[in-house]
């Protein structure tokens, strides 16, 4: 009897995971099996035996526009006023001082007490049959401004990154609640069994303030995590044999361990352990296929000149190439940090001049191709592409290092990000902010909403998805969040 | 035809009148019949959060009281006249209740309308009335079973017409026993030795034996650790280290000494508040120390400490009362009769508290290891004899103080960077350790509150730094007088300026004269830069205080230097409770929709109503409070408690929702069973955890084999009824341990600072090295493995482990292709499946097969089934062919010293890397 097949066809009678996780905590694994019974404790609940596979694929709420997402993070907070949002007044105002008013009952990390204004340290023009403003700084994405939607009065609450990380990526400052792509993943699962669904991949300096909890499950199982790729080392943990073991024998030992298993199940009839036999095959198939997937040497040069990518580095060029093979996979949600933006104007190549246009110019023609790239694979129409940073940027001059450095405090009132394809308006600006950048003024946006928006178009309602932990209904917009249809093609 | 009808009519008007009658004699129990139709049905709208109409169905007085209509919903011995019976009859669809849902049946109606009538009685949700005391252990027919538990379980099974399963073999009940009571397997002789135990109280010997192993106290603390949310770091943005680790160790000992557990609950919750507290009762309270602190830049203090207090209520909650208040911060509870401002009452115990979310994390309880320990106090005893009478240190306090004492007596003022008490967002102490450097920006400033500056001349410093600057010495306040300063300039070539731990090479000592002043002043130090620029711009590692005619220089050289010595003693660290004196207690606010910035209405300390009231003569402060989770009135301590016992030995609580015993968590399995045990806990047992734990694996329940036919899996599959033995997924720890022990790598050192296991995806952060330990040390058990929050160490975490930045009473059991991965290939793993194989080759006599059955017993303790025998022996056959193969292949090249090794060892090294990842090795059956 193929015991395999087996385990697969009893998780397939059984995909109503949100349902049974709302339900009843009770765990995935030995618990999982027959716990759809044991919520309502009842002795004759049946005998159907039901596997589980916490990754398969499940139905949305209602019809999805995106089938996968992926979130650029450009983790430090670019500024909104050398890249989007441009301000010709703010350039009048440049050097003189910041009316007190304006900073009343407001918190900065390190602004002074009476900071000057500071103009745009970039040039704008405008772009595309939209004639949408974009900055000098960013040449590639001003040819493909007509593909996207920027929002320009964005808000959040965190002043801090690590914070405000958080709050961008789960919904609320505080550690412990599951990231969006862990929500993602628990609501939709996964179309590709040998990968995992939500894939994180960092470039930049260092790891980002919030650390892994910014991919994080959370209360969610573990299984919900992002599951960081690496540029160096294993692609995935513990993917690569050890000692003498090669592949050949790994495949040997695996079914030897799956054949001792199943004398097992024979003599002990806990079905879990059909599942236990499923997860090895599962874990054998990830070897190869993770690490294929992880490979960029076998594209075509003309998209490593596309994407400005080098095999074997660890960029974000990289990175993008390899979000869009995972996305090709049918990854669900993959998640980029590019660390670097946290221009205070400390020193030299720390200003929103000279130090932020270096980093767009490491993320600028990658980002471009990962959107064109997509569009050309017929991908992009359902495919969400965000970009953007966990807060904006000050209109004044945060002087920490003298005038000479021109940095911008943190500043969540009013901060852009964009997005592109999976069922979003082309070539659309939204949202408008004060003269100065300051605040918005109409559509406003709060992360909340953002969030509800993506769910949205993933087909999923953001006040449906919950989960119940410490006694009450957890989701990612916490009790706020609306969808924002304006944004909707 | 007709005739017929007629009678038959007849024949049910009888029946339902008799029906009727019986059904009114019974009268209505509001817990059976009318509670879980009103928390199905009615309370969502009609409850905490919502109050439709102005009904609320929480408190029997919320739902006799006018609606918005004016009337009452209910009018106690009338459902005549009760809106709610209208209500639930109406014709119209938009009136009828529930709304937009199917009509209750007619049958739960009159239940309605019966208990109205019998004057709308309400009763308490079972888990908030006190276990009776006097429950009886019911009598069953057949003839099996140990103690009382058994007689309980068994009425059960007979209702579902369950039988037992026969008693485990002898093996599998060993290795239940040791990986259930203290987390590792046997040895081999200690498993031959009950093997072969032919006495009729072996199993109970052995069960006695391991309650006094010193490693029982660690298995416990797994499983309290995760409730403690115990770490080695603070969490957040930087997640700096913590030194929290004596607390570890304060769990495993008392677990040990089976402290009871009403002491093990009075001492973490307010040891501080204990009369003459020892070192021990202190560090107990780290319990609540635990709680998260950030440490980044600009992040506001009183924010984080809120959240902190707000923590430590919701886990006071949900350890003892197995209540969930995640919903009462907000609002009040929706389903639960707890009120919002509840919430808040409850939160004045713990919000006057010193700690305040500051880098230095104090109050601390500064100890010394035990060599140290005599070090210091000899040279305290030393020192103290050459004191004048007026100088002489408290004999009665803890040694760290007394050392504080003596050197400030002697006039020896130095204060150490970790003690400074920082004012200022800019500041912050460096990692790792955390107790040599300052990192000071411009313009931020420290203070000390009344300082004697009496005789104090000149004040030094002990300075790093790559740039320049000032140090300004205020009085009073910053824009105070300046009473001296000094300019610092670069101390010594830096190769990395933004390196975060100088070299010893670059500290310098710097010194100010100051302006003479007399008596106790407030001292502020201002911190300024020079031209250069920069972020960093001085690190500090202390400052002096230099008198004119110190009392040490009054004395010879052999007490200056054994002075020196005493201040050079490096003592541990632990945050511990402390109580803010009542002059600076706080007052304490309900925070309106939990925002801590918007308040609302003063409240003072209090329980929740539902939950009784603090017992007679306890003080109203967290020591009351501690005492009344505690006293034996509280209806949910014990019961809680006892079932997450259970749930560690047979993988589901009694109440499954361990974190919720609430009106929406599950009913008990077995509640009187659940009763019975929380009593014999309390009044038998006095709160002996050993005790409890002895009843439970003593009992036929426990004892009986896991395997069971599927019938009988498909009839109960999560074993609830408990038909069968338990059979669970081990948990990380006993995963880790077992691999290390079977293998003979497992250091069994107890205790003692975290330790750093090798990780592939080390962190490269400057906060945060993970340095990996060497030697031995690298094999101790999961326990001790250095826990970083934003980091966790990954095998923990894969299998299953919590990331404890919160209590968590569950850990939910998966299974995953990353558990396989880990098991397969993570070094730690391939390193103790290398060592099994080698002590399966140790008997040269063996032959292969009897070696592949010495590995499978190491693991099992019992020899495998000829069926499995088969298969490893096919695994080991192929390997070592395919090993010989590689081998002749590449002989023609050099061969490496790493090559050296024969074919049979890699063979054998597969099979025990196979064996480490069975089913029946990662599970207790």
């Amino acid at each position: 009897m193929d015991f395999l097949s087996q385990a697969q066809l009893e998780i397939a009678r059984y995909n109503t995971r949100r349902h049974f996780l709302k339900k009843c905590m009770s765990g995935l694994g030995a618990v999982a099996l027959g716990s759809f019974i044991g919520c309502n404790p009842t002795v004759d609940g049946g005998n159907q035996l039901l596997a589980h596979n916490p990754l398969a694929p499940l139905n949305p709420h209602f019809s999805p526009k995106a089938k996968r997402v992926i979130f650029l993070h450009m983790a430090g907070a670019p500024s909104q006023l050398e890249l989007f949002d441009y301000k010709p007044e703010l350039q009048k105002l440049n050097g003189k001082s910041c009316p007190p008013s304006l900073l009343e009952g407001k918190r900065y990390p390190f602004l002074g007490e009476s900071p000057m204004m500071m103009g745009p340290q970039a040039s704008f023009k405008q772009y595309g049959a939209s004639g949408t403003y974009v900055s000098e700084f960013l040449p590639h994405f001003a040819s493909m401004v007509d593909d996207v939607t920027i929002l320009k009065a964005l808000h959040t609450d965190e002043f801090n990154h690590a914070p405000a990380q958080l709050l961008m990526h789960t919904g609320s400052p505080r550690l412990g609640r599951p990231s969006m792509g862990s929500w993602a993943v628990y609501g939709l699962g996964s179309e590709n069994q040998n990968l995992p669904g939500f894939v994180v991949l960092l470039s930049g300096a260092e790891n980002i303030s919030a650390g892994k909890s910014a991919w994080g499950s959370g209360f969610l199982p573990t299984v919900y995590q992002g599951v960081q790729c690496r540029s160096k080392g294993d692609p995935v943990l513990y993917l690569s044999n050890p000692g003498k073991i090669d592949s050949k024998m790994r495949k040997l030992s695996i079914d030897i361990i799956n054949d001792i298993n199943e004398k097992e199940y024979q003599e002990s009839g806990d079905p879990e352990i059909l599942s236990r036999i499923s997860q090895y095959e599962l874990a054998f198939r990830m070897q190869t296929a993770v690490p294929e997937v992880m490979d960029i040497n076998d594209e075509p040069q003309w998209v490593h000149e596309m994407y400005g990518t080098e095999p074997g580095r660890r960029s974000f060029a990289n990175n993008c190439l390899l979000a869009r093979r995972l996305l090709e996979q049918g990854v669900r949600f993959v998640q980029l940090f590019h660390r670097g933006w946290d221009h205070h104007g400390t020193g030299k190549g720390n200003g929103v001049d000279d130090g932020l246009k270096s980093m767009c110019q490491s993320v600028d023609q990658a980002t471009t191709a990962l959107v064109n790239d997509l569009k050309q694979r017929g991908l992009l129409e359902d495919t969400l592409v965000v970009w953007g940073g966990e807060f904006g940027r000050t209109p004044m001059m945060e002087a920490r290092s003298g005038a000479n450095y021109k940095g911008r405090d943190h500043h969540g009132d009013a901060f852009s990000m964009w997005l592109a394809g999976g069922g979003m308006k082309q070539g659309l600006s939204y949202g408008e902010t004060d003269e100065i950048g300051f605040y918005g003024t109409k559509d406003r946006m709060h992360v909340h909403d953002l969030q509800a928006t993506i769910l949205h178009q993933l087909g999923m309602d953001h006040e449906k998805l919950t989960y119940t932990f410490q006694g009450r209904e957890f989701r990612l917009t916490d009790v706020a969040g609306k969808v924002v249809k304006d944004i909707l093609a | 035809m007709r005739l017929l009808l007629v009678i038959f009519g007849g024949l049910l008007l009888i029946l339902s009148s008799v029906l009727t009658m019986c059904s009114s004699k019974e009268p209505i129990s509001y817990n059976q019949d009318i509670r879980p139709v009103i928390n199905n049905q009615c309370i969502a709208c009609h409850g905490g959060v919502k109050k439709s109409a102005g009904l609320s169905f929480l408190t029997r007085e919320e739902a006799m009281d006018s609606t918005e209509s004016g009337l009452p919903a209910i009018v106690p011995g009338d459902a005549k006249h009760s809106e709610l019976i209208k209500r639930l009859k109406h014709h119209d669809l938009e009136q009828r209740m529930p709304l937009e849902a199917k009509p209750l049946p007619e049958e739960t109606i009159r239940k309605f309308e019966q208990w109205i009538n019998e004057g709308a009685k309400w009763e308490k949700h079972w888990a908030f009335i006190p276990p009776q005391k006097d429950i009886e252990v019911p009598a069953v027919s057949k003839d099996w079973g140990k103690n009382g538990i058994d007689q309980f379980i068994l009425q059960k099974l007979e209702i579902y017409d369950l039988a037992p399963e026969a008693k485990a073999e002898k093996a599998v009940l060993l290795r239940r026993l040791y990986l259930d009571l203290i987390g590792i397997p046997p040895s081999q002789q200690e498993a031959e030795a009950f093997l072969q135990d032919e006495r009729p109280d072996a199993y109970e010997k052995l069960v006695d034996k391991l309650l006094a192993s010193p490693h029982f106290g660690e298995r416990w603390a797994s499983m309290w650790l995760d409730l403690a949310r115990y770490a080695d770091s603070k969490g957040y943005e930087k997640d700096l280290n913590r030194n929290i680790w004596q607390y570890r160790d304060w769990v495993i000992k008392a677990f040990n000494n089976d402290m009871p557990f009403d002491q093990f609950t009075v001492e973490q919750l307010a040891g501080d508040l204990l009369p003459q507290p020892t070192e021990d009762q202190l560090i107990a309270t780290a319990f609540h120390r635990n709680t998260m602190t950030n440490d980044e830049g600009g992040t506001v203090n009183e924010e984080f400490r809120t959240a902190a207090v707000i923590d430590r209520v919701s886990t006071t909650f949900e350890v003892w009362q197995g209540v969930t208040m995640g919903c009462v911060q907000c609002h009040s509870h929706p389903y639960d009769p707890v009120f919002h401002e509840e919430f808040y009452q409850f939160m004045d115990y713990f919000n006057n508290t010193i700690d305040a979310d500051v880098y230095n994390e104090r109050p601390l309880l500064f100890n010394y290891e035990e060599e140290d320990a005599e070090k210091v106090s000899e040279l305290v005893s030393w020192l103290d004899e050459r004191l004048p009478a007026e100088r002489k240190v408290d004999q009665n306090a803890l040694l760290h103080e007394r050392k504080e004492q003596l050197l400030y007596n002697a006039d020896y003022r130095r204060v150490e960077a970790e003690s400074m008490h920082n004012n200022h967002q800019i500041i912050e102490l460096i990692p790792d350790g955390q107790d040599v450097v300052w990192q000071i920006q411009d313009s931020t400033w420290i203070m000390f509150e009344d300082v004697d500056l009496t005789d104090v001349e000149a004040i030094s410093f002990r300075c790093a730094t790559p740039l320049s600057g000032k140090i300004e010495v205020k009085l009073d306040s910053l824009k105070g007088a300046t009473l001296g300063e000094v300019t610092v300039n670069t101390t010594g070539s830096w190769d990395n300026p933004m390196m975060v731990k100088p070299e010893p090479a670059l500290w310098k000592n710097l010194q100010t004269s100051i302006t003479k002043t007399e008596g106790l002043h407030d001292v502020y130090y201002l911190f300024k830069k020079h031209r250069h620029t920069g972020q960093h711009l001085f690190h500090l590692d202390w400052i002096e205080y230099h008198e004119k005619t110190p009392l040490k220089e009054t004395y010879d050289q052999e007490f200056n230097e054994k002075l020196e010595e005493l201040a050079s003693v490096k003592p541990m660290s632990t945050p511990i409770m402390g109580e803010k004196s009542p002059d600076r207690s706080r007052i304490t606010h309900v925070f309106e929709r939990g925002n801590w910035l918007v308040l609302g209405k003063e409240v003072s300390s209090a329980v929740p109503e539902i939950m009784g009231e603090l017992p007679q003569g306890v003080p109203n402060n967290r020591l009351g409070m501690a005492q009344w989770l505690v006293n034996k009135d509280n209806p949910l301590t014990a019961r809680v408690t006892v079932n997450r016992f259970w749930e560690q030995l047979f993988g589901y609580g009694l109440v499954e929702t361990m974190e919720d015993f609430g009106s929406q968590g599950f009913a008990p399995s077995h509640p009187e069973l659940l009763d019975w045990l929380a009593v014999q806990f309390m009044e038998e047992y006095d709160w002996s955890i050993k005790k409890l734990l002895k009843t439970m694996v003593m009992s036929a329940t426990y004892q009986q084999a896991s395997q069971a036919s599927p019938e009988k899996i498909a009839k109960d599959p999560k074993n609830t009824y408990l038909a069968r033995g338990p059979k669970v997924r081990l948990s990380s720890e006993q995963i880790r341990d077992q691999a290390l022990a079977a293998s003979g790598l497992l250091n069994p050192d107890i205790g003692g600072p975290s330790i750093m296991p090798p990780r592939p995806d080390m962190s490269n952060s400057n906060w945060t090295d993970w340095k990996t330990t060497e030697g031995k040390a690298q094999h101790r058990r999961g326990l001790y493995v250095f826990w970083r929050r934003t980091d966790p160490y990954p095998s923990m975490i894969t299998f299953d482990s919590p990331v404890r930045n919160v209590c968590t009473s569950r850990r939910i059991r998966t299974n995953t292709p990353l558990q396989a991965l880990t098991l397969l290939n993570d070094s730690v793993y391939y390193v103790a499946a290398e060592a099994l194989a080698e002590r399966m080759m140790e008997n040269k006599q063996n032959d292969v097969d009897a070696q592949l059955e010495a590995g499978y017993r190491m693991l099992i303790f019992k020899a495998p089934s000829q069926e499995k025998l088969l298969l490893l022996k096919k695994l080991y056959d192929e390997a070592l062919l395919h090993y010989q193969q590689v081998r002749m292949l590449s002989s023609t090249e050099v061969v490496s010293t790493k090559d050296t090794l024969p074919a049979e060892t890699y063979a054998m090294r597969l099979v025990a890397n196979a064996l480490l990842n069975l089913d029946e090795v990662i599970n207790k059956n």
